[in-house]
Order: C-alpha cells, then structure tokens, then sequence
C-alpha cells in the first residue's frame, strides 16, 4: 500500500438546502473516508443514508439543491473542490468513472454499441470515429462479451440484461479511469447473472488496477468484493475499517444490527431481525447521535452530544459514544448518569 | 453428442412489415400528397398552359364538361384568359416548397430552442419559455400579416415568417420531452462519462426528440398551408402573377356571384385536400411514433 491514498475525502460535507434557507438536509455529512489505489472501499447503509450523494459529490455532480458546504477532497493529489467546471468535466468518465444504478436503461437506445462504448474515447481523447470503434470493440472483449466485432454494430434492444451491464462496465473502463464507482450495479440483475457481474468487476480491477467504491445495501456482496468498509447511517460514516475486521467485531450498534439482520439458513424462520424504528428525517436529526432513537445501547449522552470518531484499531473508526477509549467513556457515563 | 458453439443467439428477426400495410395507414391521404408532390416536381412537363400567361380573348371560360367548356382547358380560364389547370399545378408547388420550408424552418427554430430550453433549465428556460408565452399571445394570421407588411411580400419571406409564427409549438413540445429525457439513466451516464453538455445535447437528446418533431411537423404542414393561403388570398402572401393557391381564390372571388365558380371551388379543393392528407398522416404518424400511444 503506498503512503499516498488515491482518494481521501476530509470532512466533507454537502448540504441541501430549501429555497428559503430553513431546511437544512446533512445529506453528506463530516465524511473523512480514504482509498488506495487499486483498494476496494465498500460503503453501505440504508436507502437515504447519504450513499449515492456522497458518490455524486465526489463526481462533483450534486443537484443544483445542494452544495458541498466544506472538507477537501483530494484526488490523485489535487483537491477536486478546486477544479473549474470544464477541468472536472475531464475527471469524470476520464479519471474516475461511475457505473449507474440502472445500468439496464443506461444505454440511449439510438445508437450502435460500438458508438457508446467508444463515446468517452472520443469525448477526452479526441479518438477518430474509427479509433474509437477499434477501442470499442477491444472493450468488448475485456469484458468477456461474444464475437465482440458483430456486438458493437448492435444496438441496445438486442442485448440481454447482464450484456447491457457489461457493456456499461465496458463503458466506464473505456478512458482507463483510476477510480470507478459502481452505485448498487447489480441491483436490476438476477443472481447468477449478479455473481458473473461481479467477478468481472473483480477480474477487470484487478488487470487494470483500479480502485474501485461499492455503493449498495448488500452486504454480501461486500464481503466478496470489499477489503475497506464504511458504514453510513444519516449522512455520517459511523464505522469504517477493514472488511474482515468490522464482519468479526462490529463497534457500532447499528453496523451489529446490519449484520445481524442478514437472514441465516440457521435462524428461526418464523422470525426476521429488522432494527427497530425508521431512518431518521434528515432535515430534523435528533441534537445527539442520529442513531440513538433506535440504539438498544443508547444512554444519557447519546441523546445530547453528537459522538467524534473515535479510533479504534489501526485503521479503524466509529462514531460512537461506546467506542471512547475506555476511562474516557466511563467517566462520560458516569457525569451522564449523575446529570 | 454434437456440440453447438453459438455464444450469440441472435433473435430471429421477423420481416419488418412494409409500413403501407401497417393497421390503420392513411392510404388515401399519402396517395393525395403524394400525387400532389409529384405534380410539384413535374409541373412544368405537366401543365399544357403558361401558368402566368392568358389571352384575353378566351378568358371566363369555363370547365370542359360544362357549356362553353372546350376540352383545350380541361378546368377553365380566368378572369385574364390564363389556364386554371396549369395555374393549379404550378399552384401546388408553391403550396409543397412554401409549407414544407416554413415546417421546416419552424421545426429548426422550435427544436432548439425547446431542446436549449429544457436541457438547460435555469435563466435559459425562464427567458425561451416566456418568450414562447408571449409569441402565443399574439394571433399567429395577424401576426403573420404584421410582419409580411414590415418585409413585403416574397416567397422567400412568407417561408420565413410563418417559420418565425409557427415555432412556438415546437418549442413547447420538445421542452417537454427533454424534461423527461434527461431524467433518462442514458443521459445520466453521458454526464457521468464527461460529456459536455453541447455533446449531450447534440447526440442524446436531438435524436430522441426527432420522432416528435416529425409527427409534429406532418401536423403544422397543414396549418402552414392554410396560413400560406390566407396570406395569399389577402395579399400579403405569394406576389402575384405567381400561382398560389390562395391567391388564386382571392382573384375568382369577385366571379362567385356571376357564376364563375371554378375559380375559387377549384383551388379550395386542393387546399382542403392537401391539409386534409396531411392532418390524417399526422395523426397517424403521431399514433405510430408516441410510445403511450402506440399499441404493441
């Protein structure tokens, strides 16, 4: 692992805010998350949690709503904050590349295959039409489609589902990117056709060193595809680490209450666990730490004070009150108690 | 065991049925402006007269089958000895090159800016949109006059003044569209991928607003005929001697009432005819080519 990471966000925010102002929406909040070349960060949360924001801010492609209201994020070792709008424009696609959460409708169904695949060829690097159409068809075959040379005269409609998502793949490694952000890619597919998917996904990081960040609600696939993990729940990173660590030990309750409501072949069938509660309104979180409300553990403090991120490993954080180094904690528990 | 090797299974492509014999085609509406068309092209091979030339000597004659008809002017003559037939073809090519030029100019004006509009959003739409709004406020004949009055009257002009008054509904239109098409996940992966948004305007959107801009054309041709004529039977339109067919209604109307009927029936009929052709193809093609529409 090299010193420098690919990409590290410092407490970056981004912020929806109403037309009058009195609406604040922390849609992104005070997220520091960073990834190393060629590492795979796996973040996961309930719909809402800030997920797919937060891969939008990194792409700098927030709605017209929202605004990136603070923290850096550096990319290759350059802020993207500070990059004008035409430098950005050949970041995406070029440097890092997005694969959408609908990659079944993701293709405009007007144009050849071989026009789309090789479309951010021509965009960033001023490829010929027939260069790209060369390119295109390389592509193809990286990603293990079929007699390559017939499929890019083909249009979209004649493709299969698990095509069409290759070929996005194809799409988003065109401009060998070192960054591809995949937001819930396989959530329109079926099984078998989501694990192929994913092994491509693998196979194609691993020949072209990619980094690569895995938005979804699956934790199974993070444990197949992920050595990075974070967890979000209300805008905020709650816990993040290695994969392997975070799977074996969870710090925070509510990461102990997403793997523990993974159905088991083992577990009472007559019973699901679900966490209790809904996702909290982002717009009005509670003053404390937003999961306290549905936290079996939460105590005084929780409710009033907003938990920092405490380390907790090497490489490990959690924003929980429970993770405070121990005499810090017990002596907070205690001033809690006799408030 | 034979082993078949055919990693692409192709679906069989059924024949695509020839769209004349699709349910519902207007057969007799496409023949009618087909045929106009090709009196269009062919006016000058057609017509037996001059269209601008008459003799004074054999005018008011009236049609063939008529008394005092002679079969050497199958429609009759006019009010200056010229050949209703041949003034009705060369008639019908300033109907097909006004009406489809001024669509033309009207898609391109509307497309565009409904496209410009609907993409951008923001102060761009705001200022085409009430643009937009205050050109419907205007009555599009008066309109229409107003500005024939200000150029003067010339083929080329009325082209672009019925483009300038008819843009309105094609910028409404695709607006629309765009709207809905860029919420599509395409284009989203385009601005994903870096695309500007010149480039995605130009090879995302454009093409898929082409089919609306179409349908929506075959239903302006007739409504810029009818202007076209309008015009010409003010006076504002075609210069005369030039065969339009508004025109010519507008010279015949003072031989209504002494029984000179052709010269206005004639030409009314062909109007009729081609924008009635041309509404039952629109309405057609507006059918086949608008997925809620479309029956599957």
């Amino acid at each position: 692992m090299s010193s420098e990471p690919l990409l590290s966000l410092e407490n970056l925010s981004a912020h929806y805010v109403s037309q009058q102002g009195s609406r604040v929406v922390r849609a992104v909040d005070e997220v520091t998350l960073s990834l190393s070349a060629g590492g795979t960060l796996g973040i996961v949360g309930e719909s809402g949690s800030g997920k797919s924001t937060l891969a939008l801010t990194i792409l700098r492609l927030l709605p017209p709503a929202a605004r990136i209201v603070s923290g850096r994020m550096m990319f290759e070792g350059e802020n993207l904050l500070d990059k004008s709008d035409t430098e950005m424009r050949h970041v995406r696609g070029k440097r890092i590349a997005m694969i959408l959460q609908d990659p079944m409708a993701s293709l405009n169904p007007l144009f050849s295959i071989g026009n789309q695949v090789g479309e951010p060829v021509r965009v960033h690097e001023g490829a010929s039409r027939a260069n790209a159409w060369k390119r295109a068809v390389g592509l193809l075959k990286a990603v293990r489609i079929a007699s390559p040379e017939t499929r890019v005269t083909q249009f979209p409609h004649e493709m299969s589902g698990g095509m069409r998502q290759r070929i996005v793949g194809a799409i988003g490694i065109s401009c060998e990117p070192r960054l591809l952000i995949a937001d819930e890619p396989t959530t329109s597919l079926d099984l078998t056709i989501q694990a192929q998917y994913l092994n491509l996904l693998r196979d194609l990081q691993r020949e072209h060193g990619l980094a690569l960040i895995f938005i979804t609600h699956n934790l199974g696939i993070v444990a197949k595809m992920c050595d990075q993990l974070a967890v979000m729940y209300a805008g905020r990173v709650v816990e993040q680490g290695p994969v392997s660590q975070i799977f074996s030990a969870p710090v925070h309750p509510y990461t102990k209450a997403l793997l523990g409501s993974i159905p088991r072949m083992t577990d009472n069938r007559d019973h699901l666990t679900a966490i209790e509660g809904q996702p909290p309104d982002l717009a009005s979180l509670p003053p404390g730490c937003a999961f306290a409300p549905r936290c079996a553990m939460a105590f005084a403090r929780c409710r009033v004070e907003a938990p920092p991120e405490f380390a907790v490993d090497e490489g490990r954080t959690a924003r929980c009150w429970l993770a405070a180094p121990d005499a810090e904690a017990k002596a907070t528990m205690m001033r809690s108690s006799v408030a | 065991m034979t082993v078949t090797t055919h990693p692409v299974v192709a679906t069989a492509p059924t024949p695509p049925t020839a769209f004349w014999r699709l349910q519902g085609f207007p057969l007799i509406p496409a023949l009618i402006l087909l045929f106009i068309a090709f009196v269009a092209v062919f006016a000058d091979v057609l017509a037996p007269y001059d269209p601008q030339i008459g003799s004074l000597a054999r005018r008011f004659r009236p049609p063939a089958w008529q008394e005092g008809g002679s079969l050497a002017h199958l429609l009759g003559t006019d009010h200056v000895g010229r050949d209703v037939l041949s003034r009705l073809i060369f008639g019908a090519r300033v109907s097909m090159i006004v009406g489809i030029t001024a669509v033309l100019v009207a898609g391109g004006i509307g497309t565009l800016l409904g496209i410009v509009s609907g993409y951008l959003g923001g102060w761009a739409d705001q200022v085409i949109m009430r643009l937009t709004d205050t050109w419907l406020a205007l009555p599009a004949l008066t309109f229409a006059i107003f500005l024939a009055a200000i150029v003067g009257p010339s083929e080329l002009n009325i082209i672009l003044i019925l483009g300038l008054v008819y843009w309105t509904r094609y910028a409404r239109v695709i607006r629309g569209e765009v709207l809905s098409l860029k919420q599509r996940e395409f284009v989203r992966l385009a601005i994903v991928a870096g695309c500007s948004k010149r480039v995605i305007m130009w090879r995302h959107i454009l093409p898929n607003v082409i089919n609306s801009a179409v349908v929506l054309a075959t239903l302006m041709l007739g409504v810029v005929i009818v202007t076209e004529a309008s015009l010409s039977f003010l006076g504002v339109g075609v210069p005369p001697p030039k065969p339009a067919w508004g025109l010519m209604m507008a010279d015949g109307k003072k031989g209504l009432m002494v029984g000179y009927w052709w010269l206005t029936v004639l030409p009314g009929i062909c109007i009729m005819l081609m924008v009635l052709s041309a509404n039952l193809l629109g309405d057609w093609l507006r059918v086949k080519l608008d997925p809620q529409l479309r029956q599957l």
